[in-house]
């Protein structure tokens, strides 16, 4: 309870606000290094979801490598990266996308998988092209679950982002790494903290948008 | 004019669906597939719009190969009822209807005008139209299909089981909606069914199927009904059981026709009555 209260005194503490290392900056950059990793995730992994939910082919490859990725072990791959490339943003950011792809993947996939199979039969009856199927049918019906793959993924992100400071680059793991060489405890966990109240902010974000999507699609 | 030269479907299980089909389905005329389940109506239908493509043989609307037609602009000249609807579930009733004026580019009032007309054919009210198909009924989910199957103003339609999923009432509120629009509209119509009251009810021309697709027999109503070709065919209709006998019994009001059941089904009127 003492090292609470004592946490909770040092993000409020005005000294530790402001600056290019203070509490807001390093929100700031946890922030978008978590934007940053979940869309470059998403980038690589929906349309390579909707082409696997799409045509159906290759989903054992898909969850096999899914498997083989979730299974890395970050620090491992940060520290490995890291000693190829160097100090900097670069490695922590090959493994939060690494960690965040198979999420994302599993969402777009199953997202499209889960569609009742004569809705997308109609649709092609009706004239619509592979294309438009995807397009008009696929992917607004894929949203939901799309969008709860791309949560989970994010809030692994914003937990593991931490790991960034390991390598040199900033971040709420600063505080993190910090407080631990100096045996700061309440640094720590005001690090742990805000890193809470981050992933709590993203899932109201999330729980927003999950809602506008089901109202929009009519599905809830 | 839609004709099948001598086509088979073996799917790549190795079902055998269909195995030397001919027929020829007039310009402008109802014909009614009937038979009983997995006898390959579905796959016969599908090959129409190329949904499935014949193992051997060819299908022809007119003097056009089908196969040699690109599926999506064949498909969108087709109309399409299915079994179950296969309505798009995250639009509305409205855009459902006009989706294939939508995909063809048709303006968005243009086709939302057309689809409220539809609407009006098959006997939904136009309060529907900004509905989801789930706050819909079976039976207006199944009109819904039907008006959709029209928005193009195809010249063939292509019907399977359309109003299998609806109470007895509502099923012959549709078959008469049904008769009423071919009587305005003379579309070349292909109505797959597996209740043989329907088939009489609707068909100019009445194809009874065994598995395969073997035609059993082919002929009008009163063909089949009069002179049906075989047992296999007579046991389908019913004959021996005497499901479609008809009886007079005199009353007082008159002289009564009754059916199997002794229910009364009409009153004996004088003449020979309407040709079908
Ligand atoms: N995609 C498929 N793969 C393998 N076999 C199939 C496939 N589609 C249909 N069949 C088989 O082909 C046969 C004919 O099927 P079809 O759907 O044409 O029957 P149907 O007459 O429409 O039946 P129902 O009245 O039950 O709808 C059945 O034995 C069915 O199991
Ligand atoms: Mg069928």
């Amino acid at each position: 309870m003492n090292y609470f209260s004592e946490a909770i005194a040092w993000i409020l503490d005005p000294a530790n606000a402001s600056g290019p290392s203070g509490v807001w900056a390093r929100c700031w950059e946890h922030l978008w290094y978590t934007l940053l990793a979940v869309v470059l995730a998403c980038v690589i992994a929906i349309p390579l979801g909707y082409l696997v939910g799409h045509t159906r082919r290759g989903r054992g490859l898909v969850v096999v490598s899914s498997g083989a990725a979730r299974a890395l072990p970050t620090l491992g791959v940060v520290t490995l990266v890291g000693l190829v490339l160097g100090i900097g943003l670069v490695a922590p950011m090959v493994a939060l996308v690494l960690l965040a792809v198979p999420s994302v993947l599993a969402g777009a996939y199953a997202g499209i998988e889960a569609i009742d199979r004569r809705t997308v039969d109609a649709a092609r009856a009706m004239g619509m092209s592979e294309w438009e199927v995807l397009t008009r049918v696929e992917i607004p019906l894929g949203l939901p679950l799309l969008l709860g793959g791309v949560r989970s993924a994010t809030l692994q992100v914003i937990a593991t982002a931490t790991l960034a400071a390991y390598v040199g680059a900033g971040g709420l793991g600063r505080f993190l790494f910090l407080g631990l060489k100096t045996q700061d405890y309440p640094q720590m966990l005001a690090s742990a903290l805000l890193v809470v109240a981050i992933a709590l902010l993203m899932e109201g974000v999330f729980e927003i948008s999950e809602r506008a999507a089901a109202r929009r699609l009519h599905t809830a | 004019m839609i004709r099948f030269d001598d086509v088979s479907k073996s799917y790549p299980d190795g079902t055998e669906a269909v195995r030397s089909f001919t027929l020829e389905a007039p310009t402008g005329q109802t014909t009614v597939l009937v038979g009983s389940s997995g006898c390959g109506k579905t796959t016969l239908l599908r090959m129409v719009n190329r949904m499935v493509d014949p193992t051997s043989g060819r299908v022809w609307i007119d003097d056009e190969n089908v196969a040699d037609v690109p599926p999506v602009p064949l498909r969108r000249r087709i109309g399409y009822v299915m079994q179950n609807a296969g309505l798009l579930p995250h639009r509305k009733v409205i855009d459902n209807i006009a989706t294939v004026p939508l995909l063809t580019g048709t303006p968005k009032a243009q086709a939302h005008a057309r689809a409220h007309e539809l609407m009006e054919l098959v006997g939904l009210e136009s309060s529907m139209a900004n509905r989801y198909p789930d706050q819909l009924s079976g039976g207006q989910q199944q009109r819904v299909g039907v008006a959709r199957g029209l928005a193009a103003d195809p010249n063939i339609l292509l019907m399977d089981e359309p109003f299998g999923a609806v109470d007895p009432l509502v099923r012959a509120d549709l078959q008469a909606e049904l008769l009423r629009i071919q009587r305005e509209l003379h579309k070349t119509i292909v109505f797959v069914t597996h209740d043989i009251a329907e088939a009489l009810a609707l068909g100019d021309q009445i194809v009874i199927l065994a598995k395969g697709a073997r035609i059993a027999q082919a002929g009008t109503p009163q063909q089949v009904v009069s002179e049906p070709a075989d047992s296999f065919v007579a046991d389908f209709l019913g004959l021996g059981r005497g499901a479609l006998d008809l009886h007079l019994r005199e009353t007082a009001g008159g002289t009564l026709v009754v059916d199997a059941l002794g229910r009364p089904a009409g009153r004996l009127a004088d003449g020979p009555g309407p040709e079908a």
